[in-house]
């Protein structure tokens, strides 16, 4: 049996991770996958603790959000496909227009 | 150690390597593959656990269907190597320090509440596969969580229509 | 330094089985492959009125041999500008998923009892078999469109963002036309599949499979299904991705030697994949179609395979070459004496074994046979006309399937 606390552990490294390239990369699509990556460690926590729990809502709770994530990803990437085909750039610091 | 744990080690590492891989990529592709490279050691890891029917879907919709949009995607817009603008090293420094100290801080929290985890885990002695068998999951979802079930399937639905509308070339 | 060994191998028993039974399935599945390329030529070239291979060893049965070893020794050119990683890894991707396959894939009912342990005739058998062939089928995906982007070149580009968006949406139909097989049998496990086809109405086989029987027969479903699958594969008539009239060759055109042989080797390892899942759903796996009562049909085998021998030995003793004279009446004697021995009552425990076996490959062999029989007639879609065709009528027939399923299924129920 593999404690849960190595799960969590796990679920938190990759949580961080996805921070790191959300902050630090600067294509979009990239910026957008690690939004995902960021949703799969939360899906890791909800399974470790309905595993520790006995209790099936946490992998209910999973489902919904990797069906959430998958029509995220759809608009999301409609969205990225309308800024690559305006702003001809997939760099997120090229696409400020509104700044001051 | 175990099996378990050798397997356990061996699948966190494998997705500590795909988020790292993410991170430092130049190519999208390549962090696109990467990602899914740690798509694929978490259903392993969901299969440790016992979760079977979560790793089955989390490969089949998150593996192979939502990298495979990012994939086309990336293709499609012909997306090229990250291009090399001057970040501010100054700012970089305490923002790689600032995330490890969220990192750190999930972890303190999870190791000083970690005698809870043994209130809800209760007797250890949990067999995996007894605890979700594919039709338990299934009662639930029908029955307990049918009303989220028919929200999600309109929001799929508004979903598509969003990104048919959001894409749609005007014949001009 | 015996007891050492014997004491490790029993110890360890479960996973020195499973690797043997991976390397003996892998040897076979290899094998079947190669003279498969054999037999498509064949058949296709008999009904186009001429022979196929016939020079390369008797009846062109040394021609896969051939292929294999001009593939190994053909220069191994990469084209410049490529992505190295990717375009590496691409063809073993798509190779490994496909032989990855086969291995949840049940061949016989019954055990092979040996030194007191159960050898059964799948490497695994999980609970969840049917959702791992279709996890394996999504990633599958990813050997073409890689391929086709890291090739650095317009013809496979097109091809493999065209065959990957096939593939994707044929995929919805595929994985909606089990669902009704899905409904009737409670279960997702392969060996329950078949275990819920074997109780047919007044003990003829025939109507226990559920093309035929159950609440609601699945006829929709096995349409559905194979025409989904013959997409996700990219055969005939759906095989314009890869064909040489429009797009040079797709999306593996700019794959030479051996990693065109591993694509090669992935497509037809997948059709062997989605023979095997259509008997197996739809047409009642290793359970035999003539009555329960006919013990004589047990005798089939041999029936089958004495007269096959006597045949090749007959058409070897005639052949014009030498070499011809000498291997055909070998392999037919070798045939007509395996049938002679099924026959023997001393070996009636091996005919008994050997009964499921036999009918399942009896009818993956149809289904392989009815995708050469396409490939030698049909002609090929239109891009928008194949994209059409599967939204618009594959879908909608495979959920109105669903429906109707659930909708007999639920008025057979007793509640």
């Amino acid at each position: 049996m593999v404690p849960t606390t190595y799960y969590i552990a796990l679920s938190a490294v990759l949580f961080g991770l996805g921070v790191l390239a959300f902050i630090f990369k600067r294509n979009i699509i990239t910026i957008f996958m690690s939004i995902e990556l960021m949703l799969n460690a939360v899906n890791l926590a909800f399974v470790a603790f309905s595993q520790a729990s006995g209790n099936l809502d946490g992998q209910v709770f999973v489902l919904f959000v990797i069906i959430v994530a998958a029509a995220e990803a759809a608009v999301g990437l409609g969205i990225v496909i309308l800024i690559a085909r305006n702003r001809q750039t997939l760099n997120v610091e090229r696409v400020d227009l509104l700044k001051l | 150690m175990s099996a378990q744990l050798l397997v356990f080690f061996v699948l966190a590492a494998l997705s500590v390597i795909g988020a790292l891989g993410l991170i430092f990529q130049k190519h999208p592709i390549h962090s696109a593959l990467s990602l899914i490279v740690v798509m694929v050691a978490l259903a392993g890891l969901y299969l440790l656990m016992g979760a079977e029917f979560v790793a089955a879907v989390q490969i089949i919709v998150y593996g192979g269907a939502i990298m495979v949009l990012f994939v086309i995607v990336i293709m499609l817009l012909n997306a090229g190597l990250e291009e090399h603008t001057s970040i501010s090293k100054m700012a970089g420094f305490p923002g790689i320090l600032l995330a490890l100290a969220l990192t750190g801080f999930i972890a303190a929290t999870v190791a000083r509440s970690a005698g809870s985890f043994a209130q809800i885990a209760g007797d250890n002695g949990r067999i995996a596969g007894t605890l979700s068998s594919t039709r338990d999951l299934s009662t639930m979802i029908f029955k307990t969580f049918v009303y989220p079930f028919e929200l999600t399937s309109f929001l799929i639905l508004i979903a598509i229509l969003g990104a048919i509308v959001l894409a749609h070339r005007e014949k001009s | 330094m015996i007891d050492f060994l014997s004491a490790f191998l029993s110890a360890h028993a479960v996973i020195i089985i499973t690797l043997i039974k991976i390397v003996l399935l892998l040897f076979i599945v290899l094998t079947v492959n190669a003279y498969l390329t054999w037999f498509e030529r064949k058949v296709v070239a008999h009904m186009q009125s001429r022979w196929g291979p016939h020079r390369v060893g008797p009846h062109g049965l040394m021609q896969p041999l051939a292929d294999g070893l001009k593939f190994l020794f053909k220069e191994d050119a990469m084209p410049a500008g490529v992505d190295k990683f990717v375009y590496l890894l691409a063809p073993l991707l798509a190779l490994g998923l496909a032989l990855t396959s086969i291995a949840v894939i049940p061949f016989g009912p019954n055990p092979i009892v040996l030194f007191g342990h159960n050898i059964w005739l799948y490497i695994a058998n999980p609970s969840i078999g049917l959702l791992v062939l279709f996890a394996i089928t999504a990633l599958g995906v990813y050997g073409v469109a890689l391929a086709g982007w890291s090739s650095n070149s317009k013809y496979p580009l097109l091809g493999g963002l065209r065959s990957s968006a096939q593939m994707i949406s044929y995929e919805l139909a595929l994985t909606l036309s089990v669902v009704g097989v899905l409904l009737m049998a409670n279960s997702f496990n392969l060996t329950e599949i078949i275990d819920k086809q074997s109780h047919p109405a007044w003990g003829i086989g025939l109507l226990g499979w559920n093309i035929v029987s159950g609440p609601f027969p699945q006829i929709l479903g096995f349409f559905c299904f194979f025409v989904a699958a013959i997409a996700e594969t990219n055969r005939v008539p759906f095989d314009l991705p890869e064909a040489e009239s429009e797009l040079v060759a797709g999306f593996h055109t700019e794959y030479s030697s051996f990693k065109f042989a591993m694509f090669f080797i992935a497509e037809y390892t997948s059709m062997i994949t989605v023979s095997c899942l259509c008997s197996i759903l739809f047409f009642g796996g290793w359970l035999s179609p003539f009555p329960h009562s006919w013990t004589f049909t047990f005798y089939l085998p041999s029936l089958l395979l004495i007269p096959a021998g006597v045949w090749v030995i007959w058409d070897g003793v005639r052949y014009e070459t030498i070499w011809g004279k000498l291997v055909l009446p070998v392999i037919g004697g070798v045939l007509a004496i395996i049938g002679i021995a099924l026959a023997l009552p001393q070996l009636q425990f091996v005919n008994v074994f050997i009964q499921g076996p036999f009918w399942l490959l009896g009818k993956i062999l149809v289904f392989l046979f009815v995708y050469v029989w396409m490939r030698g007639t049909l002609p090929r879609f239109r891009y928008d006309q194949l994209m059409s065709f599967g939204w618009k009528l594959l879908l909608p027939v495979s959920i109105v399937n669903v429906v109707l399923t659930a909708f007999f299924v639920l008025l057979r129920s007793n509640p």
